[in-house]
C-alpha cells in the first residue's frame, strides 16, 4: 500500500471509506438535520453514499430531496460510504455531526 | 469562492412569501440571498409584476436566480417580470415548477454548495407529489 494515490488510478478504483453512526436525533432524519447533513456533504469533493441498511440502497447524501426523502427514524444506524480524493475526511466529519446531534453551529 | 444562485419567492399572501424566506434562512443560512414579495398593490392577496421585478433586482446574483410560487397569478407574474428583464439578465432567472415551502427549502440547500442555475432548479423539481 502506498502513502499516495496512484495518479494513474481512478478515483473510483479508489478503496472506499466506511463508517456507521447512531442516529440519535429525537426526530430522527427530518428537515433541519438532513439539510445540514446533505451541506457539508457538498464541501467535500468525494463521492459520497449514505445508507440505513449496511447493503444499500446507497443514496446519493449531497441531494438533499433523496436525504430528506428516507425519513431515517430516531435511533436507525446511518452509514456512510465515501470515494475519493478527501473521502475520509468526509466520513469523519459527517460521523461527528450525527453524533454531535446537528449542532446550530455546524 | 464565487456567489451562489439566489432565490426569489412569490406568493399571492405577504405572510406566506416572508415565512418561507424565513424558514430558508433558519434552515439553510444566509450564504444564499432570498428576496420574497407578495401581495397585490391595494394590500390584499395577489401577485404584483413590479414588486417581483425588485424581488428580482433585490436577490440578483450573476450566478442566476431561481423563482418560487404558489398559485395560477404568481406564476404567470413572474413570466411577465422575467420577460421584462433586460436581456443580459433574462437568460439568467428561472421559473421552478415546484411546490414554494418544499421547494424553496431544496433550490437553497443546492444552490448553498454552489450549484448551477440549472443544478438548482432540477433539485427543486425532482420534487414529486406524495404518492
Amino acid at each position: 500500500m502506498t502513502a499516495f494515490p496512484d495518479p494513474a488510478s481512478k478515483p473510483t478504483a479508489r478503496r472506499a471509506v466506511t463508517a456507521s453512526v447512531r442516529l440519535r436525533h429525537e426526530a430522527g432524519l427530518h428537515a433541519r438535520p438532513a439539510v445540514k447533513l446533505t451541506k457539508l456533504a457538498k464541501k467535500f469533493s468525494a463521492k459520497i453514499l449514505v445508507a440505513m441498511l449496511p447493503d444499500g440502497p446507497w443514496i446519493d447524501a449531497k441531494s438533499i430531496v433523496k436525504v430528506m426523502a428516507t425519513k431515517t427514524p430516531h435511533d436507525a444506524l446511518l452509514h456512510f460510504r465515501a470515494e475519493g480524493e478527501d473521502a475520509e475526511a468526509a466520513v469523519l466529519a459527517l460521523v461527528a455531526l450525527v453524533e454531535r446531534d446537528f449542532p446550530d453551529d455546524g | 469562492m464565487s456567489e451562489n444562485v439566489s432565490l426569489v419567492i412569490v406568493s399571492h399572501s405577504p405572510d406566506i412569501a416572508r415565512g418561507t424566506a424565513e424558514m430558508v434562512r433558519q434552515m439553510v443560512g444566509d450564504e444564499v440571498k432570498v428576496a420574497h414579495c407578495g401581495g397585490n398593490p391595494e394590500g390584499g392577496l395577489g401577485t404584483d409584476v413590479q414588486r417581483i421585478l425588485e424581488a428580482i433586482e433585490q436577490a440578483w446574483s450573476p450566478r442566476g436566480v431561481a423563482i418560487l410560487v404558489d398559485l395560477g397569478g404568481a406564476e404567470t407574474n413572474s413570466e411577465m417580470a422575467i420577460e421584462m428583464l433586460p436581456e443580459d439578465r433574462r437568460g439568467r432567472v428561472v421559473l421552478c415548477n415546484a411546490p414554494i415551502v418544499e421547494g424553496s427549502i431544496m433550490a437553497a440547500t443546492e444552490a448553498s454548495g454552489g450549484a448551477s442555475l440549472a443544478e438548482v432548479r432540477a433539485t427543486a423539481e425532482e420534487l414529486s407529489p406524495v404518492t
